[in-house]
């Protein structure tokens, strides 16, 4: 059974259909590429599946369970999370507090007023476990806004695994990255994945990042789904050829 | 049948001042995605400097060619617009939102103690315009003809600046902007020139409105911020960027005033509230808003 | 980033501890040593510092300005004055209760319409609320005493001390401004556990990143009104602390230009900090008190002072102070 399964859905802005009539599937465990050129609905359907946006029709099924009215709240809490793509951070929160803020979130502590931040020993300590993880350590103390481009990326996915979700969205996890600092990135993010049981599915441009590291892909153009197979198979396939990479060349 | 006439002038009489401040609060807001505190008291500026140039005057000159001094409370705000543009606002566009509100709040309280300096704590009124004009008889019932100039300056407004907004290249422009505005940079608009001229504009308005209806009820101080209060019920209920939304904003506000005058006095004030209240719950971005 | 909050502080830094300690046991001693009139006017000044810090708690730490935190204060100080005008009252403690409860009452009410939508229309909102409360208090002349307002004997405090009969300077200057003190050190210290408190972050980073809060789980408007009525709870203690300093309450604390006050001094301490609140607030009553015989364009200060600071010293005293102090401690280290 698919962890995640949307059936027709559709999202439309005026008289462009963003994503129409969408029929996509996650399956559990894999990390799932989803390309496409620019307007070709990535994100719309990421923003409805993680509760940004409310779809005109069709459903999104996680787990089995109906989720299509579900707020972004509810979503979280059955174990959806996601990045964004213009890094989306707490600024003025030093990384460490970024992540423990999440932590505090999930473990619904933020309702506390009356217990100090500081004193939780582990919640500090998974914080800087998973600053670890993601080589991050050394700039715990740094607010967010101060560190460099690369770093923001990786804390923006830092906070959405602290969520420690069933399913996680990456929305062009290495964009704005030079290329030097790219696959450090990508290395990260799969192991993570793979040692932490998690599905995910990653919105990316870069080809050579895609060919590599995905274990299916799935190819987007003008809202729908254009083709969905393995990487192999995507190379062999004309229009996906054609339309996103341009030439017919392969990777 | 004649009290319903008034009311109706009432209300369009009304709806034409606060299209006058509402539309320049929406538009400076539109374009540039400022909420302008001082707004309200460039409209009190327009007010104060047209009663000054016609109290200097009024011994001289006809009163017809006084209606004429009246453009010089409008000038004035949009000079003051034009220099607070640049100097106070502009350094801040790269900071946080709340610095610009600080910035704005600030500059209400220079100018509500400028206006207090220059003119002192008396009101100013130049009640010789709308007396000039005596009344006018509209289907039966007997009206002030100054309203009725009132409502003739506010639908003009109205038309020209749609005219100007949708239909004049500087108008593109200003779209444009307010649309996107690193796309309109990117295309080679000067966005500088167009958020000091869309400021400009917004002052002028709001100073228009000002002087218009100082000859019936004065410049006093502390209008500003009452008219603040009542252009933004304006543009929540006709959506905060939307020109439409002002003008359809101040109709409905207008003829709701005068309702709720007329049957419900004491609480005039906080039916509007409670309309602005309902609206925010229901449709949040207004009648014609985006958010 | 043009400014960056300052980051976020060692706990227990022992230099910190130490000026803390200083700064209290100055404020102790101060009716021993300065004059009356000087002692009232600090009083003053640590009443307008438990407002600034409920006020700071929405801008400094939420990211929320408003625009009409005189609705509040103006609550607490008429709540106690309505105290004494119907019900004969004159216990100080009850005073205070009274006040929170009913600012919680007012902010619970105006932050549910307050809080739930865009920022933008924030202030705006609040400051056409507290207008409505203060033309209330104008009109209904027959409860408020409209514009000449009610007067508020000298309150006891603690059931004994103090009371109507008592000599006023000596009472104020003496055991009220003690009773100031420590409420002012008990709100300080509650004020600092809730902005340290996984709440307290929480806040913070709905403050930085609305959506990416809302994407940690974290339920923005309701967090946004827990805060506000938190805010408007201790303004409102302020009011009520106020009002038997001042003896009489009128609608001019409800009237918005009393706002500005909180804003303005909020700001010139510095609102990204901690103590800036605190300070800024004692500085500016102050230079109200000492100032204000100067002139009486004192609206007209208060704002070309507010455009400078927005301008050039934004992070205001207290934060302008930290900068210079790390940029001299960087360039003494090899």
């Amino acid at each position: 059974m698919s962890l995640l399964e949307t059936t027709a859905i559709t999202k439309t802005f005026g008289a462009n259909r963003a994503v129409d009539a969408v029929d996509f599937t996650v399956r559990a465990g894999e990390l799932l590429a989803l390309i496409g050129s620019n307007g070709a609905g990535k994100t719309t359907l990421v923003n409805l599946i993680s509760g940004l946006l409310r779809a005109d029709e069709g459903t999104i099924r996680f787990s089995g369970k109906d989720i299509t009215r579900q707020t972004v709240n509810q979503r979280i809490r059955a174990g959806i999370a996601r990045s964004f793509q213009l890094v989306n951070l707490f600024d003025h929160l030093s990384a460490f507090d970024n992540v423990a803020l999440t932590i505090f979130a999930r473990q619904g502590k933020t309702r506390s007023l009356t217990t100090l931040a500081g004193r939780d020993q582990a919640v500090a300590d998974e914080s800087m476990s998973i600053l670890k993880e993601f080589g991050l350590a050394p700039k715990a103390p740094t607010l967010a806004g101060g560190l460099s481009q690369g770093e923001r990326k990786l804390l923006d996915v830092a906070i959405a695994y602290a969520l420690r979700p069933t399913l996680l969205f990456l929305d062009e996890p290495t964009s704005g990255v030079s290329t030097r600092e790219k696959a450090p990135i990508m290395d990260v993010v799969t192991s993570i994945v793979r040692s932490g049981n998690i599905t995910a599915v990653v919105i990316e441009h870069d080809m050579d990042i895609v060919f590599r590291y995905s274990d299916r892909i799935v190819a987007m153009h003008q809202g729908a789904i254009l083709a969905d197979g393995t990487p192999d198979e995507i190379r062999r396939n004309e229009q996906v050829t054609t339309t996103l990479i341009g030439t017919g060349e392969t990777a | 049948m004649d009290t319903l006439v008034t009311q109706i002038l009432n209300s369009l009489f009304y709806a034409s001042i606060l299209f006058l401040i509402a539309s320049g609060l929406s538009l400076v807001y539109g374009v540039m995605r400022i909420v302008n505190m001082a707004h309200g008291n460039l409209y009190a500026i327009g007010a104060y400097v047209a009663a000054w140039a016609i109290g200097l005057a009024s011994s001289e000159l006809h009163v017809s060619l006084l209606f004429v001094l009246l453009i010089t409370g409008a000038l004035a705000a949009a000079l003051a617009g034009a220099i607070i543009e640049p100097m106070f606002l502009r350094p801040l566009y790269r900071r946080a939102e709340e610095y610009q509100l600080l910035m704005t709040f600030g500059l209400l309280l220079v100018l509500e103690d400028v206006m207090r300096l220059l003119w002192g704590p008396h009101p100013l009124t130049a009640s010789a315009l709308s007396e000039a004009l005596g009344s006018i008889s509209v289907l039966g019932a007997t009206y002030p003809t100054y309203n009725i100039f009132v409502i003739v300056v506010g639908a003009l407004a109205a038309v020209g600046l749609g005219a100007f907004v949708y239909r004049t290249r500087f108008g593109v422009m200003l779209r444009a902007t307010s649309q996107d505005m690193r796309m309109a940079s990117a295309l080679g608009i000067n966005v500088k020139r167009v958020y000091v001229q869309a400021f400009t504009l917004g002052c002028l308005m709001a100073g228009l409105g000002g002087a218009v209806v100082m000859p019936i009820s004065g410049a006093v101080l502390g209008m500003g911020v009452d008219a603040l209060i009542l252009a933004f019920v304006v543009v929540v209920i006709g959506g905060l960027g939307s020109l439409e939304g002002a003008l359809v904003g101040a109709l409905i506000v207008g003829f709701v005033r005068t309702l709720g005058i007329t049957y419900f006095a004491e609480v005039e004030l906080a039916i509007l509230y409670l309309i602005a209240a309902v609206v925010l719950f229901v449709r949040p971005a207004g009648l014609f808003g985006r958010a | 980033m043009t400014e960056l909050a300052l980051a976020s502080p060692r706990v227990w830094s022992g230099r910190r501890v130490v000026i803390g300690a200083l700064a209290v046991g100055a404020l102790a001693v101060i009716p021993a040593v300065a004059s009356p009139f000087q002692t009232i006017t600090i009083c003053y000044g640590l009443v307008f510092a438990i407002a600034a810090l409920g006020f700071n708690l929405l801008l400094g730490y939420t990211g929320l300005l408003s625009f009409g935190h005189s609705a509040y204060f103006g609550t607490g100080a008429y709540v106690v004055a309505l105290l004494v005008k119907y019900l004969g009252v004159a216990s100080m403690e009850l005073f205070v209760l009274a006040g929170i409860l009913g600012s919680i009452a007012v902010a619970a009410l105006f932050g549910v319409v307050c809080v739930r939508y865009t920022r933008i229309f924030f202030g705006i909102l609040t400051l056409a609320l507290s207008q409505v409360l203060w033309s209330l208090a104008l009109k209904l002349f027959w409860v408020t005493g409209g514009s000449d307002g009610l007067r508020v004997p000298t309150p006891t405090l603690l059931g004994g001390l103090g009371g109507p009969g008592a000599d006023k300077v000596e009472f104020i200057a003496h055991r009220y401004y003690y009773y100031v003190l420590i409420l002012f050190l008990v709100a300080t210290a509650a004020m600092w556990v809730i902005v340290s408190s996984p709440f307290g972050k929480a806040l913070q980073a709905i403050r930085d990143n609305e959506t990416r809060a809302e994407f940690v789980g974290v339920q923005v408007w309701k967090y946004r009104w827990i805060a506000f009525v938190i805010s408007g709870a201790f303004t409102g203690l302020a009011g009520a602390l106020w009002v038997p300093l001042n003896g009489l309450t009128t609608p001019d604390i409800l009237y918005w230009p009393f706002s500005g006050r909180i804003v303005f001094f909020t700001v010139l301490g510095g609102f990204r900090t901690f103590v800036g609140p605190i300070v800024g607030a004692i500085a500016y009553n102050y230079l109200e008190t000492y100032a204000v015989g100067f002139t009486v364009y004192w609206q007209l200060v208060l704002g070309i002072v507010l455009v400078l600071l927005v301008l050039t010293m934004p992070t205001g005293l207290v934060g302008t102070a930290i900068q210079i102090f790390e940029r001299v401690r960087r360039a003494r280290r090899p």
